[in-house]
């Protein structure tokens, strides 16, 4: 085999790529307009709607909850009769823990399937990936997790809570308990970094300091020495920003260091019940949580929610905060539709705004402009029974602020 | 290996000269066939493909394609030059983020910003080492030669030392962790754990558009086709005889004077290209690029493609790539909650039961057909007889 014919063979491909890319020129980016969008299938007597959440991968443990409170939203509706008199038709993919499965399932659901709506994701990165997809195609996300703000797509109605419903109500607690010094602990991602530059602002202009910032490896289970800076640092609490198993390895190596939740308080931020059970009350009892829900939020509202959720999937599962975020995006959008009278995207948006929900957390509200919700902030301690029980709370619902612009101290933040 | 014609070590890595006849050439007939295979492989990629998929699943071929380059530099360096390489997701990577920073930079306009620095990186101004990538002319030969310049300052420095089979295969692997917690601790440069998303234009063309989607799913057809083309010429030659003959006994090959490092130095380099070139081509086509992409496990992922098609065999890793990837999809959308059973199942029962790949499937059955017959050289298996005749060893 000579080069010589190679290099024909060559030759005739590109000649064949030319030509392809030649006949198959398309809109330039200067062009009005493009793409259109692809309309949702609602012909049939139900309407399908997609579930996007990691069923494998690392992100399983906590995924597979939201996925079990969507279905448990969805089949409250289809028994009260469905939504514009269609029954809910969902259909489930995997997003594996990996990003850019999400944005190929998102697509898939979008365009193969055809759903009226898209409920998960839980990372911001797998968010962030789906997001493109979704402004692409003019479809709908109801993303279900508490988030870093600085983002607010016109496709993605954000149901869990902005930094101003979470972090800084959580700042201001340790403020109003004369917390005069922080140390910042989290795993090494978008949301803890993001996190912690807001904190890092408040506790500027708030006379805090900060003693320390640290990152872990997400998975990371070394901390002898991220908690020896933390005890010699002496501040007066820890914010944590850590995610999933390293919770594990932190709290083991933060009592076996001798700290204690009333020498040095953890503030977490994406602990909620079913972390608990998972790292043990014994390291985690006294320790404090940020949240807009607990399992243990009165109400007559999250007394059926609890129940429900139990009598489904078991007596020994926890509701936690993202749950009901999915919950109540399911029922949230069951309302939008029926106030739009259509499944139609636009119109969904566009009735969006002041649509209320009776939540377990409490009476939710929808800001249109933002499409993020109203939702009251709440402190919660760790009980040894493992459920979080509430120590403050914001009073009524705060108004959502993804880019914190309400905040004269985070002016440089966006 | 029968036959590596002693030459001068000093022509050694240079691929032999046009018309130069190299050793095992393949009969006039075969010649034919491998032209009718790439007509065939031509016609099924730019017709039956576009007009049977729709756009979402020319989409999804689009994406398995650009694995199959990645697959066809692996089974250079590791069937053909028994290179365990466990981190190509590095030169995947590499490649992808010089073209993803290309077009957000273009995307942002002329002194523009890509929306996550301002976000995470609170920068007034582009970093220096970001600058260059604003200019295509720099931008689209560093997705390829990138990668080749690092995968040659690493493989001069590990094959020199004589680093091989077990530890080349961790050292690979290390290298792809240390890269992606790079690009997770640099979140303000790099866009961290997100990676470099919302890619809305490729060269002034809008990629929501459909007929550009199509546009870009020829270019990487064709480029996979160029790129077997060029892998079918070098392991045809003289330099592709040597390299199999280093795989099977370097030592051996050392004492006939050769220098292995620089025989398989070549090969890493190669496979660092064209994992370049997929990971440029894998931007526009899925519109983004994140660690998730390029660590340990997706490298991994390369490799089991690789082993599932047929390390040795030209059309064994492409086919392998395409059909575990494909296969990851159609499992996953079937049974969302048990698909990743199956997908091992999967693997199970190919290493199991075809140690040799896919491609071995077709010689098995070919075997059967003509048993009286001395086998012959055809498309599928090329270079399988020499890769029979020296069964490779453990990597």
């Amino acid at each position: 085999m000579s080069l010589f014919r190679g290099r024909r063979i060559l030759a005739g491909a590109m000649t064949l790529v030319a030509a392809a890319a030649m006949t198959a020129c398309g809109s330039k980016t200067t062009d009005e307009g493009g793409a259109t969008g692809v309309t949702a299938d609602v012909s049939g007597d139900t309407v399908k709607v997609g579930l996007l959440n990691s069923l494998s991968g690392t992100m399983a443990i906590s995924e597979v909850t939201v996925r079990d409170s969507i279905m448990l939203a969805v089949d409250e509706i289809n028994a009260a009769g469905g939504v514009l008199g269609k029954k809910i038709q969902p259909v489930g993919e995997d997003g594996a823990s990996d990003w850019p499965t999400f944005a190929e399932k998102a697509e898939k659901l979008i365009s193969e399937d055809r759903v009226a709506a898209v409920f998960g994701c839980w990372t911001s990165a797998s968010r962030k990936a789906v997001k493109p997809v979704f402004e692409k195609n003019k479809a709908l996300l109801f993303y279900p997790v508490q988030y870093e703000g600085l983002e607010q797509s016109p496709y993605i109605f954000y149901t869990g809570a902005t930094t101003n419903q979470q972090i800084v109500p959580g700042l201001d607690y340790l403020k109003s308990q004369g917390v005069k010094s922080v140390y910042l602990v989290g795993s090494d991602y978008v949301f803890p970094r993001t996190a912690n530059k807001i904190i890092k602002a408040y506790a500027t202009a708030n006379g805090m300091t900060v003693l320390g910032e640290d990152y872990a490896p997400l998975g990371s289970t070394e901390f002898g020495t991220i908690v020896n800076k933390v005890k010699s640092s002496g501040a007066d609490a820890v914010f944590n920003t850590l995610n999933g198993d390293s919770n594990v390895a932190f709290f083991k190596e933060y009592k076996s260091a001798g700290l204690s939740a009333a020498a040095m308080p953890v503030v977490s931020v994406s602990i909620a019940e079913e972390e608990v059970k998972g790292i043990g009350t014994q390291y985690l009892e006294g320790q404090l949580t940020a949240w807009n829900y607990y399992q243990t939020t009165p109400g007559a509202a999250n007394s059926k929610f609890v129940a429900a959720y139990k009598a489904k999937y078991g007596a020994d599962k926890p509701t936690s905060d993202p749950m009901e975020a999915a919950y109540v995006g399911v029922h949230l959008w069951k309302a939008m539709v029926e106030k739009a009278g259509a499944f139609d995207v636009e119109k969904v948006r566009s009735a969006s705004d002041g649509i209320t929900f009776d939540a377990p957390e409490g009476l939710v509200t929808v800001d249109g402009k933002t499409q993020h919700i109203a939702k009251t902030a709440r402190i919660g301690k760790i009980g040894a029974d493992g459920l979080i029980t509430e120590v403050w709370n914001s009073g009524k619902p705060v108004a959502p602020d993804p880019y914190l612009k309400t905040y004269p101290w985070a002016s440089g933040l966006s | 290996m029968t036959a590596v014609t002693p030459a001068p070590p000093s022509t050694v890595v240079r691929p032999a000269p046009a018309g130069a006849v190299p050793p095992n050439r393949p009969a006039g007939r075969s010649r034919l066939r491998t032209l009718a295979g790439f007509a065939f492989g031509a016609a099924l990629l730019f017709a039956v493909a576009p007009l049977v998929l729709s756009d979402f699943r020319l989409a999804l071929l689009a994406k398995y394609l650009c694995v199959a380059m990645v697959a066809v530099g692996i089974g250079i360096a590791w069937g053909r030059g028994g290179m365990l390489t466990l981190g190509q997701g590095v030169f995947f990577g590499l490649g992808g983020y010089a073209m993803a920073m290309h077009l957000k930079l273009a995307d942002a306009g002329p002194g523009g910003m890509p929306d996550f620095m301002q976000l995470y990186g609170q920068l007034d101004e582009l970093p220096l080492w970001w600058r260059p990538f604003a200019s295509p002319w720099f931008a689209l030969p560093a997705t390829v030669l990138l990668p080749m310049a690092v995968a040659f300052g690493l493989g001069s420095l590990v094959f020199r030392r004589r680093v091989r089979g077990a530890y080349f295969a961790i050292l690979s692997q290390a290298l792809a962790a240390a890269m992606v917690i790079l690009l997770i601790g640099q979140q303000g440069t790099t866009g961290g754990t997100n990676g470099l998303t919302d890619i809305t234009g490729f060269f002034g063309y809008d990629l929501d558009d459909p007929v550009n989607q199509r546009m870009v799913y020829f270019i990487i057809a064709g480029t996979l086709l160029a790129l077997l083309a060029l892998t079918r010429q070098l392991i045809h030659s003289r330099y592709g005889e040597l390299l199999v003959a280093v795989r099977d006994g370097e030592e051996r090959v050392r004492f006939l004077g050769y220098d292995p490092a620089s025989v398989k130095l070549v090969a890493y380099v190669v496979a660092a290209g064209m994992a370049g070139l997929a990971g440029a081509l894998f931007v526009p086509a899925v519109g983004i690029i994140s660690p998730a992409l390029i660590g340990i496990v997706p490298s991994i992922e390369f490799v089991i493609g690789v082993a599932v098609g047929g390390r040795a065999t030209l059309l064994g890793p492409v086919l392998g790539a395409v059909a575990v990837a494909w296969a990851r999809t159609a499992l996953s959308e079937r049974f969302p909650g048990t698909w990743t059973y199956l997908q091992g199942l999967l693997f199970v029962v190919v290493v199991a039961f075809l140690p040799g790949g896919l491609a071995s499937l077709w010689a098995l059955a070919r075997r059967r057909d003509v048993a009286a017959q001395p086998l012959r050289r055809g498309w599928l298996s090329l270079g399988r007889r020499r890769a029979e005749r020296t069964e490779v060893p453990a990597a």
